[in-house]
């Protein structure tokens, strides 16, 4: 009994002495285990007088007490080393970059596409689409031009018989969708179209979006409102000035050219825009009647309007791209731009 | 269209600047393309007269010239042209002139000789491209002293004007007059008409056979033509200023007349007709040496003007080489015709030729024009050539001429198609600037349609002509008022959109490739198939119809490859076309193409190229986008372009519709590649089928789980064993695992270990041991009599 003071000051240094867990773990049992030599303490407790007891005990326990709480606290101690010791050498450095497949993207016609389908859908448009490979009938006859048009001219349309061509334009779509449905009609048509010229501006193949509406009572007003807004959401700017510039097409009368204000110079006049400050952006008119007819519309109740804008043009000006020719060379330095 | 400001502004000038013309009939539906100066800009060249010559003491070629320039003072220059002659009347550039190129002239020494200035060439003052031939002698009556810009009036603009084809009415100084005065209300100031009085009274016969394609035709006989005048300067630089060529005086006066009023003309030298002239179709096997030296042979539906011994030109479009004036030509005979659009449409591009007859022709010439044409050229050319006319021949068919058009506008339709109600005075005006004559009508007009305008023959082009002129741009803006209504969405297909965007996410590019492909690169590849040849490639490396996005896929690969781009992942959806024309196929399919490192380039390790289990991988994926997985299926099989041993034929629904596969060594040599690909096509209606998610409730039961490796034939399809198991596995089966593929030490030679892992759950009880006993029993015994498969140990 009269050796405690010293029991717990020896306990003391070789819990203060433990160099891990499994240490510390004898410790605890040593003194405070079941055959522990303070547990053995208060065993002997019996051998006192009766008077003495309680205090004794109370002088044990308390012992008991204050050997645990400085485990407890060694045992925190040792674990956080531990845990520190094990961060330390876990660190990686997080700079480095990420493992797996890198994202790829879509090709930037694509994207254009998309956004403008997107900007019509969003007001009720569906997306309609046609062969490519097509006849006379429907890319020329149907909209309005007849054999001896000049609009005809084989320069520019790729044939494979006397009528069988590549269309040459998004706009056989129109006629196809007005035999196979009825008003009101409101289309986009989103594809691919031919034309035999190759140069700095022109690919044999590039992309056209055309759009129809047709229902009772539209006019040249809410063509010019459609296109206003359609151009303002595209190039994300509601102040970019629009204007209608008398044009012609076979299939559209009144026709328009449409101009926007040069998105490059912002209208002051650049090599872009030919000094001009406007940049002609799309064709579009009212549905002529004849076309109508061809599509089995009754012009007298229902009137529409078609516009057709060029996807790889509307790409350049709005991601800057100063190459046509790029867009179908599929070179990867260029596709990896517009992720 | 090019037509010379000051010309125009002779038949209308308003007060608006070159620029403000041009952006008025711009902004009226005439496109101006550009505007350009006449001349580029110099200074200190005036007129100026030759008045002695003589030999250089110290070169062959050069020549001592005396000049008088105004200044009152002979001055000396050294000239090295070899036509320069005493009398000329010449450009000179004096000292301290600015030629074009800002070119300045000093005094020089030029052999030891003074020269104080410069006899210039066309050329040199930018009044022909190249290099002119000698300096340019300038009439005789030319002003001494006179600046050159002056006197030639350069200080003059080209308005180019690209026409809509329907505004043919526009192709003439006149037309485009009109225009501007419409826009500008301003009355045309045009040559006085003149009707030239007969010198004489023969006339050539005209015969007009076909009335239909020619209603009108004109002829006069102009006799002692002197075809060896000069055509004055005025003329050369105006049909310069128009994109003419000056050629000699008759073809030039023809041209002017086109050019000025809108009417081709053309002229015959009178010697080499005989007995008549006659208006027919050509008939089978003739032919013609055309003005260009061609050789055509005739169509029987082109339009000819013969005489009795044959052709002579094709109407409306080229004379022909024998018929035509010559140097030696003495009578002329000239023609004034309206041939109808139908007539000449198309028939100038059959023989390849575009003229400026055709183009106008084409696009319609106005047929109350003739006389006046025929008559104003007349005119112009008695009073260069000289000569006596003769009285006009006319053959006319009055049924054959375009009927006077009258079209109705409805005042309500123009306000509801415009949105706009614009003023009944104003349409009315709007119209009449037109020429048309107007009368009015209840709730609405009557027009009648003035000859030269073709394109108006209906309400909406009456429509278009109000809104033109009123403006564009002053007409009302709204947004179209719309029935909405919604449609349901086909949730069982995936779109295009998100197909393409899982690709994306698994590290793909996306390409699109001409839809056109060399042959030989598609013959490499799809030896057997067959699709469509363009007629009028753009070149033999795009003139065949792709029959497969391999070709497209393979030529972009090659593209990065050779650009140090050796990591290459791309996509592609589009139509391609199977067939002969008469039973084609135009499929959308959708593709893609991996080659190079698995992984790009990293600190990670893997240095590992894709295989073909890669884009295995990626596809599976791709099909399970859509959702119905279970539909599709790989089998081995062989395609021209695929490795025999890596090339799956992919099935939907138990129907061909793709393929898969590394590309074929020997094709891989042939196109040159330098490394391995893997490539898939599939088609896209397939792809994107699914279905529509349904709901099976959730197990609270224990799953049982079996592994079973089975050792079969190393050439078997692993798809065949897992067929055996699913056909006898039961009903409860949730899953077939493939967890190992083994070959080597303990399976026997020729053969490979399958391992499987079998999952049961039933939905409402614990299955047994026994029960799955039973099944276990089944499968190896099938697996043992149908594949020859046995059970590992």
């Amino acid at each position: 009994m009269d050796h405690l003071p010293e029991l717990v000051q020896q306990a003391r240094e070789a819990i203060q002495a433990a160099d891990g867990m499994p240490a510390l773990d004898e410790i605890r049992v040593r003194y405070l285990g079941k055959k522990g030599e303070l547990t053995a303490l208060l065993k002997g407790l019996g051998k006192l007088p009766p008077a003495e007891r309680p205090a004794a005990g109370e002088r044990i326990n308390q012992a008991k007490q204050e050997l645990a709480t400085e485990l407890e606290g060694r045992r925190t101690a040792l674990a956080k080393a531990e845990l520190d010791a094990r961060l330390a050498e876990e660190r990686v450095d997080v700079t480095l970059p990420g493992r797996g497949q890198p994202t790829g993207g879509l090709h930037p016609v694509t994207r254009t596409l998309e956004r403008i389908e997107s900007l019509f859908a969003r007001i009720g448009y569906d997306v309609a689409v046609g062969p490519e490979l097509e006849d006379d009938y429907h890319n020329f006859e149907a909209l309005n031009i007849p054999s001896h048009h000049p609009a005809r001219g084989m320069a520019d349309t790729f044939y494979f018989d006397a009528t069988r061509l590549l269309r040459t334009h998004t706009s056989p779509v129109q006629v196809r969708t007005m035999k196979d449905g009825e008003p009101p009609i409101r289309i986009v048509c989103p594809g691919r179209v031919y034309r035999s010229d190759s140069d700095l501006t022109h690919t044999p193949m590039f992309h056209q979006v055309e759009g129809l509406l047709i229902d009772e009572g539209i006019s040249f007003a809410d063509l010019k409102g459609t296109i206003e807004d359609f151009l303002h959401a595209f190039f994300e700017r509601d102040d970019l000035s629009v204007r209608f510039r008398p044009s012609y097409f076979p299939f559209t009368e009144p026709s328009a050219e449409v101009d926007i204000e040069c998105v490059m110079c912002s209208g002051d006049g650049c090599r872009v825009c030919s000094h001009t400050g406007w940049l002609e952006v799309m064709g579009c008119g009212m549905v002529h009647p004849e076309v109508f007819r061809h599509g089995g519309i009754d012009a007298e109740k229902y009137t529409g309007f078609a516009f057709g804008m060029g996807a790889e043009r509307l790409a350049m000006l709005r991601y800057g791209v100063n190459d046509l020719r790029l867009f179908f060379d599929n070179d990867l330095r260029f596709l990896r731009q517009f992720h | 269209m090019k037509v010379s400001e000051q010309w125009l502004r002779e038949w209308v000038s308003p007060q608006l600047s070159t620029q403000g013309i041009a952006d008025q009939i711009t902004m009226a539906g005439l496109e101006v393309d550009a505007v350009e100066p006449v001349a580029q800009e110099f200074t200190g060249i005036v007129v100026a007269e030759v008045v002695e010559k003589s030999q250089h003491p110290d070169a062959d070629k050069l020549n001592v010239c005396q000049v008088e320039d105004g200044s009152g003072e002979r001055v000396q220059v050294v000239c090295g042209a070899p036509n320069v002659a005493v009398g000329q009347r010449i450009p000179f550039a004096q000292v301290g002139a600015v030629l074009p190129g800002d070119f300045k002239i000093k005094k020089a020494k030029l052999r030891g000789v003074e020269s104080r200035g410069m006899i210039c060439s066309a050329s040199e003052i930018g009044l022909e491209e190249g290099k002119s031939e000698g300096i340019l002698v300038l009439p005789a009556d030319a002003p001494v002293g006179m600046d050159i810009r002056e006197y030639l009036d350069l200080n003059d603009h080209t308005i180019e004007v690209d026409l809509t084809p329907n505004r043919g009415d526009c192709l003439s100084v006149k037309g485009m007059a009109r225009e501007v005065g419409v826009l500008n209300r301003l009355p045309l100031t045009p040559p006085k008409a003149v009707e030239v009085p007969a010198a004489h009274d023969e006339r050539f016969e005209v015969r007009v056979e076909d009335f239909e394609r020619c209603p009108r035709y004109i002829g006069r006989l102009i006799k002692n033509v002197n075809v060896a005048a000069e055509t004055p300067t005025w003329m050369v630089e105006r049909l310069r200023r128009s994109g003419v060529r000056s050629i000699d005086p008759v073809v030039d006066v023809t041209n002017y007349v086109m050019l000025e009023q809108g009417q081709p003309l053309h002229a015959f030298d009178r010697s080499n007709l005989h007995g008549a002239v006659i208006v027919r179709l050509a008939r089978q096997g003739e032919e013609l040496v055309l003005l260009d030296g061609q050789t055509v042979k005739l169509d029987p539906a082109t339009l000819v003007i013969a005489d009795e011994n044959g052709p002579l030109a094709l109407a409306g479009i080229m004379g022909g080489e024998h018929s035509g004036v010559s140097t030696e030509t003495r009578d002329i005979f000239l023609e004034g015709a309206y041939f109808t659009p139908l007539a000449v449409a198309g028939q100038a591009r059959n023989y390849g030729l575009h003229t400026d007859a055709s183009h106008r022709f084409e696009r319609g010439v106005d047929p109350e024009l003739t006389h006046a044409a025929i008559e104003r050229a007349t005119e112009l050319l008695l009073s260069i050539c000289g000569g006596q006319p003769g009285p006009l021949n006319e053959a006319v068919s009055d049924v054959h001429l375009p009927a006077p058009r009258e079209v109705t506008l409805r005042a309500g339709r123009l306000a509801s198609a415009l949105s706009k109600q614009l003023d009944a005075a104003e349409v009315a005006e709007i119209l009449e600037r037109l020429g048309m004559a107007v009368e009015s009508i209840e709730n609405g007009w009557t027009v009648k349609v003035p000859s030269w305008r073709f394109d108006i023959s209906i309400e909406e082009d009456l429509i278009e002509e109000v809104a033109r002129i009123h403006g564009y741009n002053k007409l009302p803006v709204r947004r179209p008022a719309m029935r909405m209504a919604l449609k349901a969405d086909g949730e069982s297909k995936s779109p295009l959109s998100r197909l393409r965007r899982h690709m994306v996410a698994r590290g793909y590019q996306e390409a699109i490739t001409y839809s056109f492909v060399a042959p030989e690169l598609q013959r490499t590849l799809l030896p057997d198939v067959v699709s469509p040849v363009l007629a009028n490639p753009i070149s033999a490396d795009l003139s065949v119809m792709r029959a497969s996005l391999f070709p497209g896929l393979v030529r972009a690969l090659e593209h990065n490859l050779n650009r140090q781009q050796t990591r290459v992942r791309l996509f592609e959806s589009g139509l391609v076309f199977r067939g002969e024309l008469d039973s084609l196929e135009q499929l959308p399919m959708f593709g893609a193409l991996v080659c190079g490192a698995r992984y790009p380039e990293g600190w990670s390790g893997g240095r590992d190229k894709v295989d073909f289990f890669d884009l295995k991988g990626d596809l599976e994926s791709l099909l399970e986008v859509a959702g119905d997985v279970a539909s599709w299926r790989f089998e081995p099989g062989s395609h021209p372009a695929l490795h025999p041993g890596q090339c799956a034929r992919i099935l939907h629904r138990g129907e061909e519709a793709g393929w898969i596969g590394t590309l074929h060594p020997a094709v891989k040599a042939a196109l040159g590649l330098k490394a391995d690909a893997v490539l898939f096509e599939v088609r896209l209606d397939a792809l994107s089928q699914g279905h529509v998610p349904a709901f099976k409730p959730l197990s609270r039961f224990p799953e049982v789980r079996r592994d079973l490796a089975f050792v079969i034939d190393e050439t078997l399809p692993v798809e065949a064993l897992r067929d055996v198991v699913r056909g006898e596995a039961g009903e409860w089966l949730t899953e077939v695992g493939l967890f190992d593929v083994y070959q080597g030490k303990g399976v026997t030679e020729g053969h490979k270990s399958v391992a499987l892992g079998l999952t049961w759950q039933h939905p409402s009880r614990t299955l047994n041991d026994e029960e799955i006993n039973q099944l276990v029993d089944a499968i190896v015994t099938t697996a043992q009599q149908r594949l020859n498969a046995e059970l590992r140990a």
